[in-house]
């Protein structure tokens, strides 16, 4: 993928999520949010990192736009707008801040791909090479989280488990805790 | 409370495609060493399939069952993934160190593979069982309020 098709992804992942927050129907804006999640798998996949966009594309676009959905049902479809200058204010200044502090932040990001990035040098060549004699997998990223980070992967599961149990007490009606 | 849907296209569409969605899940998971998805994007789809179902045809059961059986389905997928890294710990090894499950006839790459997917199973049975049971409660919540 070529540097123009990254650039064109990513003006259209910012255009459909400033188009998520300006919209004022809450059913529009949940699915523009689907269609951003789109773009910003097509842009991982550009990148790359084909296991992160196919979670981004089964997670950000399908699960979460359904979920969004469900809840909507259970409220208004229309946003409620409050003018109050001064929370305007804050909010602005307050955005404007963090978004200043990433792109400083941004700035001594090494280049994609650059080989002597501390991410490439120290632990990822060892997996590149001796995932698939250790393991038998060609896909060295199921090898990392599976294997070789097998722990963080356990815990990972519980927080998603533990995740559900807490919707499902703070979701069931009352009558169904007598049963 | 969730209705089956009275339209046939509706209906058709999602007797159809339920099957697809269910065998790709599979599909991901088992392909899990060799291609991109694993575990958790397999648990995704197998739920995004219940899903479907469930809004096309109605709930089989009352609201209260099926979560109760989505929630003791997710602590079963914990449990495989903890319970294959128990294995080796009981047998004097590390805990999670696949290479000492006791598969006999293998060497230790081959079982580490294998430990890989049992795992992966335990991930995608945790994964749909919770999607599920957000979406159960989600859903029941709207319950005598609508209508």
């Amino acid at each position: 993928m070529s540097l123009f098709d990254d650039y064109l992804l990513l003006l259209l992942a910012v255009v459909t999520a400033m188009g998520a927050v300006f919209v004022h129907d809450l059913i529009g804006g949940v699915l523009i949010l689907a269609v951003y999640s789109f773009f910003l798998a097509l842009l991982w996949a550009g990148l790359g990192a084909v296991d992160v966009a196919f979670t981004e594309a089964v997670v950000g676009a399908g699960l979460s736009t359904v979920f969004f959905l469900v809840a909507l049902f259970l409220t208004s479809h229309h946003e409620v707008v409050r003018n109050h200058m001064q929370v305007r204010l804050v909010t602005l200044v307050s955005v404007g801040m963090l978004g200043f502090l990433l792109l400083y932040g941004s700035v001594d990001l090494p280049v994609v791909g650059d080989p002597k990035s501390p991410a490439n040098a120290h632990l990822s060549p060892i997996y590149l090479k001796q995932s698939l004699e250790d393991t038998n997998t060609p896909n060295v990223v199921t090898a990392v989280l599976a294997d070789y980070r097998g722990f963080d992967t356990l815990g990972e599961t519980t927080v998603i488990f533990t995740a559900g149990l807490a919707c499902w007490m703070l979701l069931r009606r009352r009558d169904d805790s007598a049963t | 409370m969730i209705r089956p849907h009275d339209s046939v296209i509706v209906h058709t569409l999602a007797r159809a495609f339920t099957p697809i969605i269910q065998l790709f899940a599979l599909y991901v998971l088992i392909h899990g060493h060799d291609s991109p998805g694993g575990g958790f994007q397999a648990g995704t789809l197998f739920a995004a399939s219940i899903i479907l179902f469930v809004l096309a045809f109605g709930v089989p059961n009352s609201h209260a069952v099926v979560e109760r059986r989505a929630i003791i389905w997710g602590g079963i997928g914990i449990l495989i993934y903890a319970g294959i890294g128990l294995i080796p710990l009981l047998l004097g090894h590390e805990f999670l160190n696949y290479a000492e499950l006791p598969i006999p006839g293998m060497d230790a790459a081959a079982r580490r593979h294998w430990g890989i997917l049992g795992i992966e199973i335990g991930v995608t049975l945790a994964v749909a069982a919770t999607a599920v049971s957000i979406f159960y409660s989600l859903r029941g919540r709207g319950e005598g309020q609508e209508n």
